[in-house]
């Protein structure tokens, strides 16, 4: 794991130790150690079942931890009642109160906080205005679309000035366009009003496009807790990889290795060199090899390039902006290589034979999965 | 915008692109599917106008309707309606009246007439089968002196007023009884004599007992169906048959089964005394009162309630609940406030269900109910099959009719009729 927690002063959340079990024989959360920054942006990704729900409920007080301790701003929250832990939270399918209008909705933590009727509407406004809903007060949230349903979802979240807003895979019900609109929209509102934000998505573009860190949840355990371009550059492990982007899998056995490469041998024979990530150094040691496909060069005219290999070109698919062309190497039928759509790189065609190669710093040796 | 109006106006109709009107076009192309759809229902169309609506109204018009009397009587019926009322009235009618009588003891028809003078005029029904038999034997004037010698009672103006009133067949006077009033000798509607007053009491207890039990089940429900609406599946179904079970049982065997239960050495007396609750020799009196019409009755239709309430709560998302708990709400004004709101159209549609059945409920009052447990459809139910004054009956159904529309009516106000949700 890296990009642990820099100081203490400046942790506003903390999971020491935690461990969550519903029936007592497994653990959906094991052993859960997290350090969440002051203002910091921190995304929980990872495939359903993976814990990462349970471990935002855990936090928003709707589900107690098993084993362990949660720390809010130092202090512990475990025997905090939701309503008393002052954590704003947006639901996936957004949870307005279907009787009330988007008013009465955003002035409900405001109401139950006893603040006066004035001042009440007065930040009902400004928080309406900031989610430019504005004339959108007196509506039902039933006669609004889902975008603006969202919106009033996030700014209910926001209006009683919570320090830390939780959100659960609220753009899970918009469609495409919507989503990533509104993406932007909620990374600007958590840049203007620096609260911090902890969101839950299964989606790998939404959490690249919007964190200052991403904890890859697998398995109960966070895989890796790191920046987007670290964790899309450099993962960790076999299933960092194959979970964020694209990635071609290659297994083989360790030949023999160094501080910075290693010589893996393929099943079918060939040796590619690559840099040791997630081994230990054993000669025979089973490894996977990630390698992204925008990183493989097709036809390389430079010599220095340890990987070089033969391959045909199975299937070509044209993408606008990229050409995505399957070719098989090695014994990989299902080897993908992105060729930008430029006129330095002419179009291929099926059942062409093509010379396909790679730098070892770009295939990074990782562990094998079990 | 504007432009485009402005087009459409002054082009006229759309046409399609044959030429016909767009209106038109689409009547014919829906139409043979509407032909279908009218077919597929009218199986149940007509066998509710035929089962349903068509003996309601019948019932209804009935209550309003009366001809006994100018049937049995058509001659003295017709003159009747031409007189003016005052005091006896003279020769011609007793005349009439007479061939009247004499003519209705052969078609032995005089009993429906009489009853229904009886109706309006207690104890006068002896009056006209006594001098039904004796008539034959005038032959000749003077008509009215005769007949007064038969029975001094044709001397009243009293019976003339109301024979005049019964000679029409369109009455008010059933309306009238139903609500404890009747009309006095000139016509005027006054109260009825105190110790005949029973239907308003009777309504009034209906209406209240139907507002407990309303409520009863209300209170029982609620919380059943809200652990209904949050249990596992598995674990909901099961309970749920336990609630639908009594609709698999029959109405009577439930109710003979809280006889068993409640009578004074029944079960829940036995375990009163048992645990030392009441004395052996002061057992409760749970049944054939009040009591146990309530009792029964709020068991029988606690399911009405409960399933509505179940299938609003159901569509109710616990995160809801969790939204309003983060947003800082404790959790009780939290179900205040968010939860209990939702279930409204599930109230309202189970108390509306449950109380219209219970003013109307019959068979558990009659059986448990004993003298005060007695609700107004017993009384109809006489009315019905004993006294056989179907009339008076149709009226106090149409009483009845007429307060549950007049409920639904102010639901509608308040609630709204497409709030409601019964499954």
């Amino acid at each position: 794991m890296s990009g642990s927690g820099s100081g203490a002063s400046n942790t506003f959340v903390e999971f020491a130790n935690v461990q969550k079990s519903y029936d007592g024989e497994t653990l959906v959360v094991k052993n859960l150690n997290l350090q969440i920054q002051r203002g910091e942006f921190l995304t929980m990704l990872g495939p359903s079942g993976s814990g990462k729900t349970t471990t935002l409920m855990m936090l928003a007080g709707f589900e107690t931890a098993t084993h362990g301790e949660i720390l809010l701003d130092g202090k512990p929250i475990n025997h905090v009642p939701p309503h008393k832990r002052g954590i704003g939270m947006v639901f996936q399918n957004y949870a307005l109160f279907p009787h009330m209008t988007v008013a009465e909705n955003l002035a409900f933590p405001l109401e139950v906080r006893g603040m006066g009727q004035a001042e009440r509407e007065e930040k009902v406004q400004r928080v309406l205005d900031m989610v430019e809903l504005g004339a959108f007060g007196a509506r039902m949230p039933a006669q609004l679309s889902g975008g603006q349903q969202q919106r009033v979802a996030v700014a209910r979240a926001l209006v009683f000035d919570p320090e830390l807003v939780l959100m659960d895979e609220p753009l899970g019900a918009l469609d495409k366009n919507l989503r990533e609109q509104m993406q932007y929209e909620i990374k600007h509102i958590h840049e203007s009003l620096g609260v911090t934000v902890v969101y839950v998505t299964h989606d790998q573009s939404e959490a690249l496009t919007m964190s200052d860190r991403i904890a890859v949840f697998n398995d109960g355990v966070i895989q890796q807790l790191a920046s987007p371009e670290v964790l899309y550059e450099k993962p960790e492990n076999a299933f960092c990889a194959a979970f964020i982007g694209e990635n071609n899998k290659l297994n083989g056995t360790v030949t023999s290795a160094t501080k910075t490469s290693v010589k893996v041998k393929l099943p079918t024979g060939e040796t590619v060199t690559a840099l040791p990530v997630n081994i230990s150094g054993k000669k025979g040691e089973a490894t996977t090899l990630s390698l992204r496909p925008e990183r493989v060069f097709v036809n390389p005219r430079s010599k220095s390039i340890p990987n070089m290999f033969q391959g045909t070109v199975q299937e070509v698919i044209y993408l606008g902006d990229h050409i995505r062309t399957r070719i098989n190497i090695a014994g990989h039928d299902d080897f993908i290589v992105k060729i930008p759509n430029s006129s330095a790189h002419p179009a291929l065609n099926p059942g062409t034979s093509v010379k396909v190669g790679w730098s070892a710093e770009d295939c990074r040796a990782l562990d094998a999965p079990a | 915008m504007s432009d485009v109006t402005a087009d459409a106006v002054s082009s006229g109709p759309l046409l399609a692109a044959d030429g016909t009107p767009l209106k038109r076009k689409l009547a014919q192309t829906t139409r043979k599917a509407k032909i279908r759809a009218l077919m597929l229902t009218a199986p149940l169309v007509i066998f509710l106008l035929a089962g349903f609506v068509f003996p309601i109204g019948q019932m209804l018009w009935r209550s309003a309707y009366n001809p006994s009397f100018s049937e049995v009587l058509p001659n003295l019926a017709a003159v009747l309606k031409t007189w003016d009322g005052q005091g006896v009235p003279g020769e011609d009618i007793f005349e009439i009246a007479v061939a009247d009588l004499k003519q209705s003891r052969e078609d032995r028809s005089i009993g429906r007439a009489a009853t229904r003078v009886n109706y309006d005029l207690p104890g006068s029904r002896s009056l006209f089968t006594s001098t039904a038999r004796k008539v034959k034997d005038i032959d000749g004037p003077p008509y009215k002196e005769q007949l007064i010698e038969i029975d001094k009672d044709w001397d009243d103006p009293v019976l003339w007023s109301i024979l005049k009133r019964v000679s029409d067949d369109y009455t008010a006077g059933f309306y009238l009884s139903a609500l404890d009033r009747k009309y006095d000798t000139g016509g005027n509607i006054v109260a009825q004599e105190e110790v005949q007053q029973i239907y308003v009491k009777l309504f009034l207890r209906t209406f209240w007992m139907s507002a407990l039990i309303t409520f009863l089940c209300f209170i029982l429900a609620f919380p059943v169906s809200y652990l209904l609406s949050v249990l596992p599946l598995r674990t909901s179904n099961l309970l749920m048959i336990l609630v639908l079970l009594p609709f698999w049982t029959s109405l009577l065997v439930r109710t003979t089964a809280w006889i068993a239960m409640l009578q004074s050495e029944g079960v829940v007396n036995d375990i009163l005394v048992s645990i030392g609750l009441v004395g052996d020799e002061n057992r409760a009196q749970l049944i054939y009162n009040q009591t146990g019409t309530i009792i029964a009755m709020t068991h029988i239709l606690l399911p009405f309630m409960i399933l509505p309430l179940f299938s609003v709560m159901k569509t109710i998302p616990p995160s809801y609940m969790r939204a309003a708990r983060s947003l800082g709400a404790d959790s009780f004004t939290a179900f205040r406030r968010v939860y209990f709101p939702q279930t409204i159209p599930g109230i309202a549609a189970g108390t509306l269900l449950v109380f219209i059945l219970s003013i109307g409920f019959y068979i558990t009052p009659a059986l448990v109910g004993g003298q005060d447990g007695q609700m107004i459809s017993n009384l109809i139910a006489f009315h019905m099959q004993k006294s056989l004054n179907w009339s008076l009956a149709a009226a106090l159904g149409g009483i009845l009719l007429a307060s549950v529309l007049l409920l639904y009516w102010l639901y509608n106000k308040l609630v709204g009729v497409d709030n409601l949700k019964f499954g």
